[in-house]
């Protein structure tokens, strides 16, 4: 999962990180989460803010952004949640860029799939093996 | 690089001492070139430069380097420079001024686009979405869900709705480009029992003339925003963002 800096480094800090694990946690299961390194306050930004994603400047916000790519491939995961909506962009951006080969899904899709009220349209961001999940 | 020393007394520093005027808790004196920032920042090397470098070049006055180099665009403005910097150096605010030393149609277009863009109607979105298209996409969105999906036939998306706890933001990407992906935090706030409400006005959450350092305009769409809250008499303002 990304810390998003403005939600957490910027603004409520290392409680709503720990709140938004708490929720992860609860919705893909404990053994099924695996953190980045650095994390929580620490965390690196994904590159997608500070208007980068507007500002044509796409070689530097990929390059900028391989700090990230490679935080996450070192997890290991086949999901990044990205409660953020820059970050959801970048990251995904990052994922088609050097052909990463995880998904990048928002929390609120998590949270619905897991309560088991997430509706047919409203899948676009899972892969195929949860696609079809308590349709 | 340069063969020859660099002659400092030749250096005017004017934007190391509007740093200080402007940004007199920047402690920009106290910076002793430990590299931590440099060494946590993804914007390390793009430009040949890094935080520690930038703020090496503005204390000596490299004014020219310091206000022409992009860089200032490649930084994200993601504050993990300060939070790790044992003298809390405010590098985040000196990339913003230098942005700020930029002539408005200089900045990169995308970022003035989108911040002229909000300031074309109420809604504040980037995207240019106004008031009849948001509120007709979210009505149209709910109807669906609740004539198509077992169980959510009582699925609410209220705008405008006077008195509501919560005033929630929405980033204009959901209702221009993606409107089924709102649904999912509708159902979370439903399940909640949340009492909330979008507005027609101020419901764009994002606002890039912070990004463009055009803070004039930053504060007129804030003001538009904290308005639109203020009207309907909502307790607290959701930004999604
Ligand atoms: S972390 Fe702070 S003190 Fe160290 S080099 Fe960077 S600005 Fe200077
Ligand atoms: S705010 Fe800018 S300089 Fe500081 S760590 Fe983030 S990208 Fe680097």
């Amino acid at each position: 999962m990304q810390d998003p800096c403005q939600l957490v480094r910027k603004s409520f800090g290392d409680p709503v990180a720990e709140d938004m694990r708490f929720v992860v946690k609860s919705v893909v299961g404990e053994e099924n989460f695996i953190d980045m390194t650095p994390n929580m306050s620490n965390n690196y930004c994904c590159g997608g803010g500070g208007g980068y994603l507007q500002s044509g400047y796409t070689e530097a916000r990929h390059q900028y952004g391989k700090m990230k790519f490679d935080q996450i491939k070192n997890t290991g995961a086949t999901y990044c949640i990205a409660p953020c909506h820059n970050c959801h962009s970048q990251i995904h951006d990052l994922n088609d860029h050097f052909d990463g080969g995880y998904h990048t899904v928002h929390l609120w899709t998590l949270i619905c799939l897991s309560l088991g009220c997430l509706g047919e349209n409203e899948r676009a961001y899972l892969g195929p093996d949860l696609a079809e999940v308590g349709l | 690089m340069a063969d020859e020393a660099l002659n400092l007394s030749e250096k005017k520093a004017e934007f190391r001492e509007k740093i200080k005027e402007l940004l007199p808790e920047g402690n920009l004196n106290l910076c002793f070139t430990c590299g931590t920032c440099a060494a946590g920042c993804p914007a390390t090397g793009l430009e040949n430069m890094d935080p520690r470098k930038f703020v090496r070049m503005i204390a000596l006055g490299l004014d020219e380097e310091v206000l022409t180099t992009p860089w200032i665009w490649m930084c994200s403005l993601c504050m993990r420079c300060i939070y790790a910097c044992p003298m809390k150096v405010d590098i985040p605010n000196m990339v913003g001024l230098a942005r700020r030393t930029w002539p408005r149609e200089k900045r990169p277009k995308g970022i003035i686009d989108s911040c002229d863009m909000a300031l074309r109607n109420d809604t504040c979105s980037a995207m240019g979405a106004n008031e009849e298209d948001f509120q007709f996409v979210v009505e149209d969105v709910a109807e669906e869900v609740r004539e198509e999906q077992k169980g959510w036939e009582d699925l609410q998306a209220p705008v405008n709705k006077k008195g509501a706890e919560f005033f929630l933001n929405q980033n204009s990407r959901e209702p221009v480009t993606e409107p089924d992906e709102m649904i999912p935090l509708w159902k979370i706030l439903h399940l909640a029992g949340a009492d909330w409400t979008y507005g027609t006005k101020g419901w764009a959450a994002e606002n890039y003339c912070l990004f463009a350092q055009d803070l004039e305009n930053w504060e007129k769409i804030v003001r538009v925003k904290a308005k639109a809250v203020d009207d309907l008499g909502c307790k607290v303002w959701l930004n999604t963002e």
